[in-house]
């Protein structure tokens, strides 16, 4: 498939001697959600920042739908939007006119018909004339999409793009963002909320300390590096798993009531039912069971901590 | 060339001015008619007159001056330390805009808005003294490039601040008192020997000089001088902003 954002070799040392980006190789492909996970201080604002244009890289290469983002920035940068982390706006003005504003930026010509429908689909229509400071939170940060998506961008950054917004809103931004990547538009997110990636990606990609250590299809990832709990609810409490079943991997819920297994999914032989037989032997009964996937977040938190 | 971005950056820059334009606008016109109260008809009646000009008449140049001066500085600096202090700058500078093409649309809009103010303040001059202007383009040149000047000097400071007291200190520190012992209440020649010398390395000396010449034809220095002093500050401050882009310092990390 075809990158639409192409980094290569990409490093950032700031002027603290702080090196942000440690050499980082990264394709985006055209038309996907691309989310990009990593702890605090990780990379992921500064590898955005520079494909964006506001910070400055200090060695590697970018290109944005082809275009080199410093030799041809003009074309790299009308080609992207971007909505940041932090909630700035010019308090003052009203909605319309700081999105006329970021449109006209960005070097469009006026098409309030557009806006309409951007403000319509972010149901901000009836705030249009309201001064931003006079909004909530979450229709500061609708606003700030807004902006963004103004001039019609192929490119859309979203970096932690639901911080702070409550539960029903973020389901609304996710519907939105799927709706703009079925219009087209290429997203990469940064997110603290694994939720999120599970929900939304395409593919994830984990940045740790500088340094991309994972990209990979959602679907494999989960698949790859899934565990697999089996939780088994007991007939009668147990006090102690029975001496002959402490070498699996089995722990007991503190009440006494679930025995629960973890297992490789990927595993050949994943012990179950040898498990079910032995457990049949020791008279453990047992009224209901059920498997689970361990979550992106697990996954996550390992991965870092293995470095 | 991104002209919508200029036009966007131009536009959202005088519609900042216009939503406070009692404070923008009144409060200079209040000062300056305060100044000719004082300078002009209370003590004004008292003084002789200087190389043929009423007291009153001779001071509506400096004062014109003065306000362009200070408010070409406090426009631009607050037009784009304000974006970079609540963080809004991001856009512009993730906007396909070149340096040159944003420097044209904050620089234009502040010098937009010290024309427009110099012409009201000379408006309201004429309430008070009568006088007439001997070369109007020349008047109006040195409004312009005055107006062009000071706001890029005043950008400058508006990329270098990196507090709200760093904003103010050189207007208050270094550019009132500049415009004061400019000649903006009186002339040079009426200094003493060693101050007449001391003056001519006040920049704003050859400001007022050459836009009072343009009223009355009467000046401090030559008026190809103060031309020359005028455009000489305007490239200065070109360069300083060219190697303000060029290196990115306070704006790109």
């Amino acid at each position: 498939m075809q990158s639409i954002i192409s980094v290569q070799n990409l490093v950032k040392t700031y002027a603290s001697g702080f090196q942000a980006l440690k050499g980082v190789d990264l394709e985006i492909r055209r038309g996907e959600i691309f989310a990009l996970l990593g702890p605090n201080g990780a990379g992921k604002t500064t590898l955005i920042s520079i494909i964006c244009g506001i910070v400055n890289a200090t060695s590697g290469s970018v290109t944005a739908d082809g275009h080199d983002i410093r030799k041809e920035f003009r074309a790299a940068r009308s080609k992207i939007g971007l909505v940041p982390q932090e909630l700035t706006s010019d308090a003052f003005e009203s909605v319309w006119r700081t999105m006329t504003f970021s449109r006209g930026l960005f070097g469009k010509p006026p098409n309030p018909a557009h806006l309409e429908k951007v403000l319509k689909d972010l149901s901000l229509w009836d705030k249009k004339d309201s001064p931003i400071l006079s909004l909530s939170g979450g229709m500061k940060r609708r606003v700030m999409i807004a902006k963004a998506l103004s001039h019609e961008p192929q490119i859309l950054f979203l970096d932690e793009p639901t911080a702070g917004v409550d539960v029903e809103l973020r389901r609304d931004m996710w519907d939105m963002v799927r709706s703009l990547r079925d219009s087209g538009v290429t997203i990469i997110l940064t997110t603290h909320y694994i939720e999120e990636a599970e929900e939304m990606a395409d593919r994830i990609g984990v940045i740790s300390k500088g340094e991309i250590i994972l990209v990979e299809e959602k679907n494999t990832l989960m698949r790859k590096l899934g565990r697999k709990q089996l939780t088994l609810h007991l007939q009668a409490p147990l006090q102690q798993i029975p001496t002959q079943l402490a070498n699996r991997q089995l722990e007991l819920s503190p009440d006494g009531t679930q025995l629960i297994y973890t297992f490789d999914a990927q595993a050949d032989a994943t012990g179950i039912a040898s498990l079910l037989r032995q457990l049949n032997e020791h008279g453990i009964d047992f009224k209901d069971l059920h498997t689970s996937e361990s979550s992106l977040e697990e996954i996550f938190v390992s991965l870092v901590h293995q470095r | 060339m991104n002209t919508y971005g200029i036009g966007a950056i131009y536009r959202f820059e005088l519609a900042r001015w216009f939503r406070t334009l009692v404070q923008s606008l009144l409060s200079p016109v209040i000062s300056t008619s305060l100044y000719f109260v004082v300078f002009g008809a209370a003590i004004g009646s008292r003084m002789a007159e200087i190389e043929g000009v009423s007291y009153g008449a001779f001071i509506v140049p400096g004062l014109i001056m003065l306000s362009v001066l200070t408010e070409s500085i406090s426009n631009a600096s607050f037009g784009i330390y304000m974006p970079r202090y609540s963080g809004t700058i991001y856009e512009v500078l993730s906007a396909p805009i070149s340096a040159m093409e944003i420097v044209i649309g904050y620089v234009g809009a502040a010098a937009t808005k010290s024309i427009m103010l110099g012409l009201v303040i000379l408006a309201t001059a004429r309430l008070f003294v009568p006088f007439s202007i001997e070369h109007p383009l020349w008047m109006v040149s040195f409004l312009v490039l005055t107006s062009l000047t000071f706001s890029l000097f005043g950008f400058i400071i508006g990329l270098w601040a990196s507090g709200w007291e760093k904003l103010q200190i050189v207007p208050i520190m270094i550019v009132t008192p500049l415009a004061f012992l400019g000649g903006s209440f009186y002339s040079i020649g009426m200094l003493p020997e060693f101050w007449q010398k001391v003056a001519l390395f006040n920049p704003v000396v050859y400001l007022i000089s050459g836009f009072r010449w343009s009223f009355y034809g009467v000046s401090d220095v030559a008026v190809g001088v103060s031309l020359g002093m005028t455009l000489l500050f305007l490239t200065l401050c070109l360069i300083v902003i060219w190697w303000i882009f060029k290196t990115g310092y306070r704006l790109k990390a």
